[in-house]
């Protein structure tokens, strides 16, 4: 018989499973954030000189700065002179092949039961791996270059597609955004890159997995999507880490470009260390992430499953700009023990016609805090624009919160804008529905959660569906009380 | 900001000229805090979409003594009056020779504040005064705090209810300079006691008007408390009203909200649920057009468990008006049980209108039930189909809807003669185009 824990306070307890550190030579640098530090690392990765003078401008933009306070978390102040801010794995060689890949690399993966080779042979799925900071090895390459379909990591882009980088890079999230974008342009090490030329259907799932490695190295990925005229992409990020005492910051920046009829579908399943029991240690996930729909009937899509990092602070946007375009947003955040999650998002409508979906599911237990933040804004131009908010919030125990903060800004006397939320823990009624049917107290929570969840776990496609899934089942196990 | 030197001035000379006052403790510390946080920007949080630092960049008066008469004071009165305890407010300062009281002393105790903090109630004022101040803390609070001068204290007696409703008049005398008035009212309603208490403005004058109001009512066990405030000013009359209640006892607070017309004006509806069991309903009403800009900023804070609230606050934006509506509900770790409903429903008419609403949910116990919606929309056209098809003129049909619209609001106000009073306002302020 499997071994179930019977009360919450056990489930509390369940010791997050991926937590390891794989013994790989990495090519650290010292600690600290100067002029020096971003040339160096400019330098490592052979930059060109404009792209240097883009992080130095950021880096002078982010000394300006101050770290923002309004959201709803709490964390000791971040020294940002003691990250490293460059890690990669020592390139040995080129690799052709995922069998020349460090065998300890691949073995991690392998724990973290997404094989490479198995999803090549088996998935289809072409899997830019990121490991640290720099791209190890990235799959069916070939393949996806047949069709015109550029993916490979930015720096790879920076050498072998300046003109596209040099007109998108920036050009959703500017580098004087805010304080952790700012310091993401200065700093960036890797992150993926994708192109999706005209009329061009992606035909498979774009995937990145996310590895945070270098213990105090912080992680500042840079993505980077455009999809052309009438194309379509759909792209996977997934992120575990492992186990480590001290917090590690994370302060991506993902950048979507959807021009007219194209659309672009972004999934996340974010499981990063989240601290231990008492919320010591664990990621700071601090992120800037937006879409812009360009050319008129785009649409953008983002879906997340937040379950790991100590702290998850992002808002995934859209800006719709084309008339007709569509912004979407699905989100599951479960916290447990003192995880802290301020999420949500921001649907900027400023086109006609342009409609907005959000759907937002918090899950809160143990002492956690789990917030939801957005920002409805229909601008005059916004001629019928259509919104329409839905956040519920679920509490697992006495000790936690659940928090709707949602911003609606209406100019324009055609638009129509809904928001409902409501806050609840597990109905009564629907425990003893399950438990009268033999359903024992713990399968039954993890049925209604799942339920709960089921809108948006709806939306992410199937290879993460399963991953995710199972995430919450391991997070939920014995959330009775 | 000259006006910074003008209140340190005046405050001074209030300081001197009351050195023996209770008071005057608490007046410094509001000045204090003052001088410290400013007046608000739409950077704090809590005034991001209403700019009140343009209010202070005119040359107020303090007013001192008015020539206002009982002449004056006969054309502002609300209906009903002859059966109310009338009480006028003059540029911010309760004036006993214009007011009435019509109910006994063994029911209803109307004083001047300062008196009150120094005889019989100093113990009752001294608990109660400012508690309002952990909740609003900024330099606009914190100003009127440091202006507490000519305020006022009214009780009603354990086990009373007077059958006299008390109206307060606040007349604000802009006829030769901009007028500033900064009331501060404490009323006590005491156990089993009940109490119905509305509010107006008139700003007499063409020049700007700014009344900086604080109200604190206490609601204790077994209490009946219905409040209303009408705003139906002039347009150069501008007002941030805070009325902040505190329910110790188990207790049930009624309050309707209707602002008409007005400059910026900004409300702060304060509910502090500080009892199991306490019953509270909300509501509030803004019709807005011209320049006009409301902020309805609710709080109410589940302190306690078996807390039940309800809001609805409804809004209509036309001209090159502002609706600002920030409704936060608050459940704290003890207040287990609470039942939270909030909902906003607001019309934009205009392309230069604008309409900003937050509601939010801050919870920290997992066994309540909570939920709030907001919608932005317009006249519904089926239903402006159907009264056109009946030949019914465009104009006339919106004023229905939008009178139907309202209707929700008006209809939570109890008493008679004050329901089709503000039914009677508002059509006319629908209908004049």
């Amino acid at each position: 018989m499997k071994e179930k824990p019977d009360t919450l306070e056990q489930a509390v307890l369940t010791e997050y499973k991926y937590g390891f550190v794989t013994d790989i030579d990495t090519d650290v640098i010292a600690k600290g954030l100067s002029e020096n530090t971003i040339r160096l690392i400019s330098n490592k990765k052979n930059e060109p000189e404009w792209m240097l003078d883009w992080r130095l401008k950021a880096y002078n933009h982010w000394l300006k700065l101050e770290e923002p306070k309004w959201s709803n978390v709490k964390y000791p102040i971040i020294n940002y002179q003691d990250i490293i801010y460059y890690a990669a794995p020592k390139p040995k060689k080129q690799l052709n092949s995922l069998d020349e890949a460090d065998p300890e690399l691949l073995a991690t993966f392998e724990k973290l039961g997404i094989s490479l080779n198995e999803q090549k042979r088996l998935t289809g799925v072409a899997v830019d791996v990121v490991m640290d900071s720099v791209s190890i090895a990235t799959s069916f390459k070939e393949q996806l270059s047949e069709i015109g379909v550029i993916f490979c990591s930015i720096s790879e882009a920076i050498q072998l597609h300046p003109e596209l980088v040099k007109k998108y890079l920036g050009s959703v999230v500017p580098m004087t955004d805010n304080y952790f974008a700012a310091l993401n342009s200065a700093v960036f090490t890797d992150g993926s890159f994708c192109y999706i030329p005209k009329g061009v259907r992606c035909p498979m799932e774009l995937s990145t997995y996310f590895r945070i490695n270098t213990e105090n190295a912080g992680q500042f990925e840079r993505t980077l999507i455009i999809a052309e005229d009438e194309s379509y992409v759909s792209y996977l990020e997934g992120c575990t880490a492992p186990m480590r005492d001290e917090n590690q910051l994370h302060a991506a920046v993902v950048e979507l470009v959807a021009h007219t009829k194209a659309e672009i579908k972004y999934s996340t399943v974010q499981n990063w260390y989240p601290g231990d029991k008492n919320g010591l240690g664990g990621i700071y996930n601090f992120v800037t992430k937006r879409g812009m729909c360009k050319g008129d009937h785009s649409k953008i899509s983002w879906t997340q499953v937040e379950t790991g990092s100590a702290i998850t602070w992002k808002y995934p946007s859209v800006i719709l700009k084309g008339d007709h375009s569509i912004g979407e947003f699905y989100s599951v955040a479960f916290t447990n023990n003192h995880q802290q999650a301020d999420t949500g998002t921001k649907m900027i409508h400023l086109g006609k016609n342009t409609r907005s979906r959000i759907v937002s599911k918090g899950i809160s237990a143990g002492h956690s805090q789990n917030s939801y933040r957005g920002l409805v804004r229909a601008s005059k131009q916004a001629t019928n624009a259509r919104n329409y908010s839905q956040c519920d919030s679920l509490l697992l125990g006495d000790k936690c919160g659940a928090h709707t903060f949602p911003y609606i800004e209406v100019k324009n006397k055609t638009a129509i804008v809904e928001h409902e939320a409501t806050t609840s823990k597990i109905g009564e009624d629907q425990l003893f529905y399950c438990k009268q049917r033999g359903i024992d107290a713990e399968t039954a929570v993890a049925l209604i959660v799942n339920g709960f969840a089921k809108e948006v776990m709806n939306q992410l496609p199937m290879e993460f569906a399963v991953e995710a899934q199972k995430l919450l089942a391991i997070s939920m196990e014995g959330s009775v009380g | 900001m000259n006006n910074i030197t003008y209140f340190k001035d005046q405050f001074e000379q209030l300081q001197e000229a009351n050195p023996n006052d209770t008071i005057a403790d608490l007046r410094q510390n509001g000045f204090d805090a003052f001088t410290k946080d400013g007046v608000p920007t739409y950077r704090d949080e809590d005034w991001k979409y209403t700019n009140v630092s343009s209010l202070f960049d005119k040359e107020y008066l303090i007013a001192e003594n008015s020539t206002i008469t009982l002449a004056d004071v006969n054309t502002i009165r609300l209906p009903g009056y002859k059966q109310a305890n009338e009480l006028v407010f003059v540029n911010g300062r309760f004036i006993a020779n214009l007011s009435t009281i019509r109910s006994g002393t063994t029911d209803l105790v109307v004083l001047p504040l300062e008196e009150a903090a120094k005889g019989e109630y100093k113990e009752i004022v001294a608990a109660h005064l400012n508690q309002s101040s952990n909740y609003l803390n900024d330099g606009i609070h914190a100003l009127n705090t440091s202006f507490i001068n000519g305020g006022v204290f009214v009780h009603v007696l354990k086990g009373k209810e007077p059958e006299h409703p008390v109206y307060c008049y606040h007349i604000l005398d802009a006829r030769q300079n901009p007028a500033l008035a900064q009331p501060r009212s404490l009323v006590l309603a005491d156990e089993n006691s009940r109490l119905q208490i509305t509010e107006s403005y008139t700003t007499l004058g063409a020049s700007d008007s700014f009344n900086n109001q604080v109200m604190e009512v206490v609601v204790k066990e077994n209490a009946y408390v219905e409040y209303y405030k009408i705003q139906n000013d002039t347009a150069n009359a501008s007002q941030v009203s805070s009325t902040h209640i505190r329910q110790i006892g188990r207790s049930y607070v009624h309050t309707v909200t209707i602002t008409l017309n007005g400059g910026i004006v900004r409300n702060n509806m304060n509910l502090v649920l500080d009892a199991a069991g306490n019953e509270t309903h909300l509501y509030g009403l803004y019709l807005l057009k011209g320049k006009s800009h409301a902020d309805n900023h609710t709080l109410i804070d589940n302190l306690k468990p078996n807390c039940f609230s309800n809001q609805l606050y409804k809004g209509i934006a036309d001209d090159t008006s502002t609706a600002v509506f920030n409704g936060r509900i608050m459940v704290q770790p003890d207040a287990q049980k609470t039942n939270a409903y909030q909902s906003n429903k607001n019309i934009l008419l205009s392309e230069n209108a604008t309409i900003n609403t937050k509601p939010q949910l801050e919870i920290f116990a997992d066994d309540v039930k909570c939920s709030h919606g907001c919608t932005i929309g317009q006249l519904d056209e089926e239903a402006m189909f159907y009264l056109r098809a009946r030949g019914i003129p465009k104009e006339s049909a919106e004023v229905l809807l939008l009178q139907a619209f309202a209707a929700d609001i008006v209809d939570q106000i109890k008493p008679e003669p004050l329901r089709s009073y503000v039914s009677k306002l508002i059509y006319e302020h629908l209908a004049i185009q």
